[in-house]
């Protein structure tokens, strides 16, 4: 048995966001963190596997520096790690992400009763959409916005967010579980864990590894493969400055006055 | 049926909007979806039609959603219909999508329909656009929106003229707008926030025209890979923020007493009859409910008043907020963003504000 979890790594928007003067996204100065939602499904893979045993494999698509993001769940408690990079790849939307997400958790092989996490979606984007679509390429059955799993006589238990409750789903393995924050509390990187990650094995899929997947066409990936562009990109305007007032009975007299209270 | 070919963009016509169900109800974000897909069915001279999938559903539902621009409505009634599943709703949509080919299919972004879209369009091998505040067709109205709403000087900017879909949404937590387009291939997904767009007064002729058509749905037990064991409604009340006329919201500047900040803007929230919202940072500190969010990851809101107390302002709660009637902020820091978008704004501790401010307001009240 084994979990498989897609990571990525993010620049940190809930700080300082760099944006240059074309108007995009200066990434080179701002941090870099596992995407939170990804921490989840992590600590999901970790929790199956110190209830069952099962291996958990950590796989990213990104830059060669991601490497540093992937050791860093290697001490968290991963088994290996598996880095997806090459420049074919760059340039993709979720679209073709998803290709190659699903291609490269085809190298490394899903079996009956495998577990593949997402998390439900990465703060840059916000989009939510790889998760599915990696479940769609594989032919998996999926639930996103898993707050709880549990194992039940070889199935998985599942609650799902609604946004005015929940739905309790059960699924077979093999199935993808895309994870919400609410699911758990992902753990630190322990001592033994970071003397042990550099001696873990990690592994790099490059577009010569991948090629031979079906899904991977130069018509599918990268730049080219990707259905959507961007037709124009903007930074929205500042609103003009409105009236700064001395205090609450100012505020007050002026609501009362427009009749807005 | 002819071969299905996702390139082949001359042969897809029309405007569809996924309308969702649950319980048998109608979601009214179904009606912010039609109201809008109505004014792009209208800039592209084509049909508005509506997918609603479910068992049962009454017909006079179906017939209610041309009152909101439908021109047809497929009904796909069956049994395994009834509550959303993955697997029968993206099997039963991509195939009537294959038969019909809609140029264009919305869906609201919602946590049914953010599992649904991404499903739809790896299958029919499209683009998606997620959580979109704004679509075009028309460049004109595209270039009209843009001049409102960016920095871009529209006059002096060269613009590609087609009848692309134009789906506009906020990238990188709200610090960036991104244009989004699929050129090559249909149809042009897109799922769109509840609350971004504005519903269309109920139109009693358009209703009595619409034409409701059964269609024929070839689903199976075993399509689906998932059993739904429960569906629970959470026992304390969610929030309606979208719906709301006043919203006083809470951000860090609580952090010195979350339990009494937030108690505050309830009391606040009280005597101006509204309801509390939160900025992303009080919610992933865990001091209030996820359904309290205003913001880019959370609800977009446009009511009457919006007060936000201690909230600073990063563009990831603006894009939620900034379109509020009248916007009042209190912070103790005077260069804090949210002044740049506040009506009428207060430097000081809200701790000190919040108080003076229920008390005139009672004052104020009590004088009428």
């Amino acid at each position: 048995m084994k979990a498989i979890v897609c990571v990525k790594q993010v620049p940190d928007t809930s700080g300082k966001v760099a944006v240059k003067a074309d108007g995009t996204l200066d990434r080179a100065s701002m941090a870099t963190i596992t995407n939170p939602d990804d921490l989840s499904a992590v600590e999901a893979a970790i929790q199956l596997k110190e209830a069952t045993g099962c291996e958990v494999v950590v796989v990213t698509m990104g830059p060669p520096p991601a490497e540093g993001m992937l050791r860093e769940l290697l001490a968290m408690g991963a088994d290996r790690a598996v880095l997806v990079s090459g420049r074919e790849f760059g340039g993709s939307d979720t679209f073709a992400t998803s290709q190659i997400l699903a291609a490269a958790v085809n190298k490394i092989g899903v079996e009956a009763d495998d577990v593949v996490f997402c998390g439900r979606q990465a703060i840059d984007g916000d989009t939510a959409q790889v998760g599915p679509q990696i479940a769609e390429k594989l032919h998996l059955p999926q639930v996103t916005y898993a707050a709880d799993i549990q194992m039940k006589d070889g199935s998985l238990v599942v609650k799902r967010l609604l946004e005015d409750g929940y739905m309790l789903l059960k699924v077979k393995t093999p199935c993808l579980i895309t994870c919400v924050k609410e699911l758990n509390t992902p753990r630190y990187m322990s001592v033994s864990g970071i003397f042990e990650c550099y001696s873990k094995p990690m592994e790099v899929f490059d577009y010569n590894a991948l090629k031979d997947d079906p899904l991977i066409e130069v018509d599918t990936i990268g730049l080219k493969g990707s259905p959507t562009n961007v037709y124009k990109s903007f930074t929205p305007p500042q609103k003009g400055a409105g009236t700064m007032l001395e205090g609450a009975g100012q505020l007050v007299s002026i609501l009362n006055d427009k009749h807005l209270i | 049926m002819s071969e299905y070919n996702f390139t082949d963009t001359a042969a897809f016509h029309g405007v569809w909007v996924f309308c969702e169900q649950r319980d048998g109800v109608l979601q009214s974000i179904s009606y912010q979806l039609l109201s809008e897909g109505r004014k792009l069915a209208n800039d592209l001279g084509v049909e508005l039609c509506a997918v609603v999938m479910g068992s049962e559903v009454p017909e006079a539902y179906l017939k209610a959603l041309g009152g909101y621009g439908a021109d047809r409505v497929y009904n796909c009634n069956h049994p395994l219909l009834k509550n959303y599943t993955t697997d029968a709703y993206t099997k039963v949509l991509c195939d009537l999508v294959m038969e019909k080919k809609p140029e264009i299919v919305l869906i609201g972004a919602t946590n049914l329909g953010r599992d649904l879209g991404p499903r739809c369009a790896a299958r029919l091998h499209t683009g998606l656009t997620a959580d979109c505040t704004h679509l075009d067709v028309d460049v004109e109205k595209y270039k009209a929106f843009l001049k409102t709403t960016s920095n871009i000087d529209v006059d002096n900017t060269k613009f590609e003229e087609n009848t692309n879909l134009k789906m506009t949404r906020p990238a990188f937590g709200g610090h960036l707008m991104a244009t989004i387009i699929c050129p090559r291939f249909r149809p042009q997904m897109s799922t769109v926030r509840p609350g971004v767009m504005q519903t269309q007064e109920f139109d009693e002729a358009g209703a009595a025209k619409t034409i409701v058509e059964n269609v024929a749905v070839d689903l199976k037990p075993e399509d689906i890979g998932v059993e739904i064991l429960e569906i629970k409604k959470t026992a304390s009340k969610m929030v309606d923020l979208i719906g709301a006329d006043v919203i006083v919201s809470v951000g860090r500047g609580i952090s010195a007493d979350p339990d009494k900040g937030i108690a505050l803007a309830e009391e606040l929230a009280g005597v101006l009859g509204g309801v509390v919202g939160a900025s992303r940072a009080v919610v992933d500190a865990g001091w209030i409910s996820a359904d309290h969010q205003v913001g880019q990851t959370g609800k977009t809101v446009h009511p009457r008043i919006y007060v936000a107390l201690g909230i600073s302002g990063a563009i990831q709660h603006t894009a939620g907020m900034q379109d509020s009637e009248t916007i009042i902020a209190v912070n103790k820091n005077d260069s804090a963003p949210i002044f740049g978008v506040a009506t009428y704004g207060i430097v000081g501790d809200l701790f000190k504000v919040v108080p003076q401010l229920i008390a005139e307001i009672k004052a104020a009240k009590a004088g009428k």
